[in-house]
């Protein structure tokens, strides 16, 4: 052997390795937290200058900020590190959550040494075990040289497909042997062919049906988001002419700005949007999965005669909960691409009179204007806050948001035109995630601006991050639109629960704005509705480069409508008290 | 209905657990479950049966097929094929009833694998329905014992799961 070959192919320790895959995946930040399973890796992290480590307060929040850098940017990807135990435990929330919404990401936890494991050993946990039902997959590393091998296969798993977490569980043992680094090997894997291209047969048909159409509907998803494709949605959507409706996770994936927006569909969607999602002839479904806070009670949807149309990158996404006249298997991108050129080559041929027709009713629909709600000048409105917050940032920044009553005002009021803006757990509904989602959105993004819509219930789960924001100069503006009440919790209870408000009020909350001074931030109480709008201004004008805390006061028993309780059908809406 | 579901996956540690938690997960039913390395040590070959509605099996399918160390599934009961299980099972041979048991072992084709003075072990292979038979066949109060693999299917002529 010569002496530069040796050199060149010297063994190196895991933790090196591990260091030197996450450089050539070309890993800017890793959030984590640090303990006694990970410290050869942490060792080698001092020494390194590819990433930048963020030490977060919680291992929880580093799952979640690495979630949001994920969700915030186009081809970034998220990556956490956690030590054993109660470090994988603790991130397990993070994980679920990301695994609901299809988001990829790369957690790496530290393990105990190969020979400890199940002796029952400190800080051990049987993580691969634990994470199996909330990532896409997972993998204990058992010997130095599947190292590599590994961590390319887990970043390939996370982004290709229909995207997902993927945990890699290291052994302590596993990071001080040692073994020679090569990332060249193939990620081609015999079990797993994420498909890419749609059934150009089964494409063909659906451009057909979509110019048979007299009653069409756009509806998309997350899968828009996620496939980067709403570009191509815009295109389609504004080619057709027909109206567009976006799910929870598909907010921003055509533009709100848009005459042929309905707004979003589902729960807590607009009027027009539900009631054209219902009556259509033809809906196309877009990266969308027909799910129970969508289409309400399948059955009530079923009982509609309808043509269905399904582009899903998930097969088993198809014909789950309804059943699909033409399923299109397919990275939402590539299809588009496909069915838009159809549509050309076909020729242009909509149903002109029908049509009309159709707007004109969805118009009808649109009058009896869903989202308006009463002025107040003494009590501050939470949905006011939102659509002063759209105004003042022009709605052009990134909005994360936690979970409950202000995640659907931001949703409803905030009109997203571009996506990755809108950043929220929408499957698995996790309170707490909104602060730590404006830091990883920060970092993904060169710490671009972004508002935190939370409530003082949600803020509450994960408020430690003030602290990592201050050591990182994180600068969310936190819109805490504070009503003293579980605000969701309370509007069920009041609703389905004869108004018997258990457990959702929350006494003895903190004085937010010395908490926020206590961390070293601004903090502002508005009580007052003339002094919201100087607030934001504030917050996104002289206190820019600044983390702002601002606790709303607000109305305390506002309710979010429309609504479609559970169990109900999409058309089966209750626009207000009154409708109670 | 009863569906046979037969599935090749990496021989890998955790790969039987990903498919038994998908199962409990999604509140799937699984009747049995048998697997085994195949002459591929790489891989390793499942049956399970399974219950439950078209749409349902559908489901199973396509959720089976996203787990990462699956490599194919196919619904044997979706064509021709071929169902086999063991069943070993421990009977009182006393009196009249030890040449009783003899003769319905011959019937069913079965054999007598261990003899004492009070018992019999029979052997039998088959369909399960088969399986079933013999046990209704049986005096409920001899039966000491019973142990069964659960199905193994393979489809018929060219009908094959492979990589």
């Amino acid at each position: 052997m010569t002496v530069s070959h040796a050199s060149k192919s010297a063994p190196i320790t895991g933790a090196e390795i591990l260091v030197k895959c996450l450089a050539e995946e070309g890993v800017e930040h890793i959030f984590g937290y640090p303990g006694g399973a990970i410290l050869y890796i942490y060792d080698e992290i001092f020494k390194q200058e590819k990433f930048e480590h963020i030490l977060v307060r919680h291992e929880q929040a580093a799952v979640h900020a690495a979630d949001a850098y994920s969700r915030s940017h186009a081809s970034k990807i998220g990556v956490a590190l956690v030590t054993s135990g109660p470090g994988a435990t603790n991130a397990v929330t993070g994980l679920a959550t990301a695994y609901m919404d299809s988001i990829p990401m790369v957690v790496i936890s530290g393990q105990v040494p190969t020979h400890a494991i199940g002796l029952d050993a400190f800080q051990e946990c049987d993580t691969v075990g634990i994470t199996r039902p909330c990532v896409k997959h997972n993998f204990l590393v058992k010997r130095v040289e599947d190292i590599a091998e590994t961590m390319k296969k887990a970043f390939y798993i996370a982004r290709s497909g229909r995207p997902g977490p993927v945990l890699v569980d290291i052994p302590k043992d596993i990071t001080i042997a040692k073994a020679v680094f090569d990332y060249s090997m193939s990620t081609e894997m015999r079990s797993y062919k994420p498909v890419e291209r749609g059934h150009s047969g089964q494409i063909k048909k659906a451009a057909q049906m979509l110019m048979q159409a007299k009653r069409p509907i756009i509806y998309t998803g997350g899968g828009i988001i996620l496939g980067n494709a709403a570009p191509l949605l815009n295109e389609l959507v504004d080619t057709l002419g027909y109206p567009c409706t976006n799910t929870l996770m598909g907010l921003g994936g055509y533009r709100a700005s848009s005459s042929h927006f309905l707004g979003m569909l589902g729960m807590h969607g607009t009027y027009e949007a539900n009631m054209a999602m219902q009556e259509a002839d033809v809906v196309i479904a877009i990266g969308a999965r027909f799910c129970d806070r969508v289409i309400g009670n399948p059955a009530h949807f079923g009982s509609v005669p309808r043509k269905i149309i399904h582009i899903d990158v998930d097969p088993s996404s198809i014909s789950k909960r309804v059943k699909v006249d033409i399923p299109i298997v397919g990275d939402v991108k590539s299809v588009l691409t496909d069915l838009i050129a159809q549509i050309k080559e076909q020729g242009l041929n909509v149903q002109e009179t029908a049509l009309a027709d159709w707007w004109k009713k969805i118009d009808a629909w649109r009058g009896r204007k869903c989202l308006a709600y009463p002025m107040n000048d003494t009590v501050i409105k939470p949905q006011f806050v939102v659509q002063k917050l759209w105004e003042v940032t022009k709605g052009d920044i990134f909005v994360t948001s936690d979970v409950g009553q202000h995640q659907m005002f931001a949703a409803q009021y905030y009109n997203f035109d571009k996506p990755r803006r809108w950043i929220n757990s929408g499957g698995l509904g996790t309170m707490g995630v909104g602060l730590p989602y404006a830091m990883g959105v920060q970092r993904a993004n060169d710490g671009a601006d972004v508002a935190v819509i939370t409530g003082e219930g949600s803020i509450q789960m994960c408020i430690q991050e003030l602290s990592c924001c201050k050591q990182y100069g994180f600068t969310p503006k936190i819109i805490n639109l504070n009503n003293r009440y579980l605000g969701m919790v309370r509007q069920w209870q009041e609703i389905e629960y004869g108004s018997r408000y258990s457990e959702s009020y929350m006494d003895a909350l903190p004085d937010f704005v010395k908490l926020a001074e206590a961390y070293g931030h601004i903090g502002i109480q508005v009580t007052n509705p003339h002094d919201v709008e100087p607030a934001l201004k504030d917050a996104f004008g002289k206190y820019k480069d600044r983390l702002v805390f601002l606790d709303f006061i607000t109305d305390r028993e506002t309710n979010v409508w429309p609504m479609v309780k559970a169990g109900k059908g999409l058309s089966e809406m209750i626009l207000g008290s009154e409708d109670l | 209905m009863k569906h046979l579901i037969s599935i090749l996956l990496e021989n890998e540690a955790g790969a039987l657990s990903r498919i038994v938690g998908l199962f409990s997960a999604r509140a799937y039913n699984i009747d049995s479950l048998t697997v085994a390395t195949t002459e591929d040590p790489t891989l390793s070959r499942m049956t399970i049966v399974t219950s439950g509605s078209l749409d349902t099996i559908e489901q199973i399918t396509k959720n089976l097929n996203r787990l990462i160390e699956v490599v194919k599934v196919m619904d044997l009961t979706e064509g021709e094929h071929i169902e086999r299980e063991l069943m070993l099972v421990k009977v009182r041979a006393v009196g009249k009833d030890r040449e009783e048991m003899k003769r319905l072992a011959d019937i069913f084709r079965g054999r007598i694998i261990d003899v004492t003075e009070k018992t019999y072990t029979v052997e039998l292979t088959g369909a399960g329905s088969k399986l079933d038979s013999f046990l209704a066949a049986v005096d409920k109060s001899l039966i000491l014992e019973t142990v069964r693999t659960g199905a193994s299917g393979i489809g018929r002529g060219e009908r094959m799961l492979k990589v």
